[in-house]
């Protein structure tokens, strides 16, 4: 047990899907369960951290607040964080400082989407010095163009196959099947995946993670409050990772034009992928062997393939091994995506990284229901922020 | 017929010059760092304090590192050709500045016949065009025969 432990105390989530509805609501819902889950009022909050959206006005733009305000304003102080991706992690981080510092017992972290139709868009205007924007403009380059980009390059290097992906998506199709939160529930074969439409080459449309509405919502407090309080502080928080690449960091980032040059500084072996599981590793005193399960951001299927690489799960061109053979399938070796992944869920970009720590709170506590990893003790969430945000986090109990 | 002023997409990013297009980074002066788009103020390399940057023009070929083709008219400020036509989308790793630079692969290309390793080089092309301009972009162009084995 690490000196920077925090409890678990509660989770909770809004359902994924297509409601279109106002993000607060769904924030809402998750915020109210994760406080049932706790045994715990809104009163007793003592610091509310919220995790950003950016395309819903200027609520989201102050979530903490925002959130505060619709439960109630009750005077507690607030942080709002933005990080893309790993907004919820950076959130969630926000929150453990807070603890950890001795300035709070306890906290309640937010994150809550809605979700324009199709691709995610950058902010409207004219806005020449936004990379995010000049991506789209000069390259017409969609998130799903930089994955295919990633699951091409994988093809070339280790032979992997449109099939292997399709594996993927199987899996995490199956996994999801039982989970009431996730938006997609739903068998799918490899020939549904590789006869869906192309959207960038080589991937397919159920290859690729949709957006959604969604919101999850995580009580986190002391160790010593956890005792007190007794409920369902079994479940700690070993591990937050919210680091930075190290330069130059040389694989092709979204939303960038270019990598950095290697020219006067070599490009050193770890990648920035390997980093954020190597940063909650060495801070939880944990390996990639005492995993028992993994919630990795499946954005697309070839990628999550990168990611059991990325955290150690196998070595370099391995990971389309684990999925054939099923060490990745509940009841495998090491079962990642066990909630069925960004797959069956689709994208809530600041509730995602959250709701990848619920699920791994669940998984601890024994409460997945048909999709349990049975005897679960540690497990890892990894995801990456476009603009060069790490987040993984590391649960056990 | 009118001939339609032909402008860059983005200013100060490329050369408008059809016979030798060229990228234009710049490179710090005191460690030799390259940047596309171009740095300003500092260095990006954390163990260099470099101020001072030269604009240069980055290498024309490189190597494909990955490519990918979209069949779907990516969302504004992107402008769609309507109707939309798939078009591609190029990583080309530089030799001498030791990066990867993303751009359209150029009209007319089979990206059925591209490969990862492929020799390209840069053209300018059209990006989109109004009523009175023609907007261009660089874009990688396969170099006919010309493949590494890397």
């Amino acid at each position: 047990m690490g000196d920077h432990d925090v409890a678990v105390l509660g989770v909770g989530m809004h359902p994924w899907g297509k409601w279109g509805r106002n993000f607060v609501e769904y924030g809402l819902v998750a915020a109210r369960a994760a406080l049932e889950d706790a045994g715990l009022e809104w009163d007793d909050i003592q610091f509310v951290s919220g995790a950003d959206t950016i395309r819903n006005g200027y609520p989201g733009f102050v979530s903490g607040a925002t959130f505060a305000q619709a439960l109630g304003w009750q005077g507690a102080p607030v942080a709002s964080s933005y990080a893309a991706c790993a907004s919820g992690a950076t959130a969630l981080n926000a929150a453990r400082a807070q603890i950890l510092g001795g300035l709070c017992d306890v906290a309640l972290v937010v994150g809550a989407d809605t979700t324009p139709k199709g691709f995610l868009a950058p902010t409207a205007g004219e806005r020449g010095d936004d990379p995010d924007w000049l991506r789209f403009r000069l390259l017409g380059a969609t998130n799903p163009t930089y994955f295919a980009l990633y699951a091409r390059r994988r093809m070339e290097l280790f032979g992997a196959t449109p099939a292997d992906f399709a594996k993927v998506k199987v899996k995490n199709a199956a996994h999801g099947l039982a989970n009431p939160n996730a938006r997609y529930r739903k068998a799918v074969t490899e020939d549904e995946v590789m006869a869906s439409p192309v959207v960038a080459e080589p991937l397919r449309l159920l290859d690729i993670c949709a957006t959604s509405d969604g919101a999850a919502a995580v009580v986190v407090s002391s160790l010593d409050y956890a005792r007190h309080r007794g409920g369902n502080g079994a479940v700690r928080v070993a591990a937050i990772s919210t680091v930075t690449p190290s330069y130059p960091n040389a694989v092709i980032e979204m939303p960038d034009f270019a990598t950095d040059s290697a020219a006067a500084v070599p490009a050193g072996p770890v990648t920035f992928r390997d980093a954020i599981a190597q940063g909650a590793y060495a801070e939880a005193g944990l390996g990639p062997d005492d995993l028992d399960l993994a919630e990795v951001y499946d954005l697309s299927t070839a990628l999550e393939l990168d990611w059991y690489e990325n955290i150690g799960l196998c070595g370099p061109g391995e990971a389309e091994k684990l999925v054939h053979d099923g060490a990745t399938t509940i009841g495998g070796r090491i079962p990642v995506n066990p909630s069925g992944g960004l797959a069956c869920f689709g994208e809530a970009v600041p509730a995602q990284a959250l709701a990848q720590v619920c699920e791994v709170a669940w998984q601890l506590r024994g409460a997945a229901g048909e999709r349990q990893v049975e005897g679960a003790r540690v497990g890892l969430t990894v995801n990456q922020g476009l603009f060069g945000h790490g987040s993984s986090v590391i649960l056990a109990r | 017929m009118t001939t339609k002023e032909r402008v860059a997409a983005v200013d100060g990013w490329f050369t408008l010059d059809d016979t030798d297009p060229r990228l234009l980074g710049n490179r710090c002066t005191r460690c030799g760092s390259y940047f596309f788009p171009k740095a300003s103020a500092f260095c990006r390399n954390p163990s260099c304090d470099g101020t001072e940057f030269e604009e240069v023009p980055l290498s024309n070929r490189g190597t494909v590192w990955s490519f990918t083709t979209n069949h779907y008219a990516p969302p504004a400020p992107y402008v769609a050709a309507d109707p939309f036509e798939p078009f591609s989308v190029a990583a080309v790793q530089l030799p001498e500045e030791k990066m990867v630079v993303l751009g359209q692969v150029a009209d007319g290309v089979d990206p059925a016949m591209m490969r990862v390793g492929d020799e390209v080089e840069l053209v300018l092309d059209t990006l989109f065009e109004d009523d009175d301009h023609e907007y261009v972009v660089w874009k990688w162009k396969p170099i006919e025969g010309a493949r590494s084995d890397g």
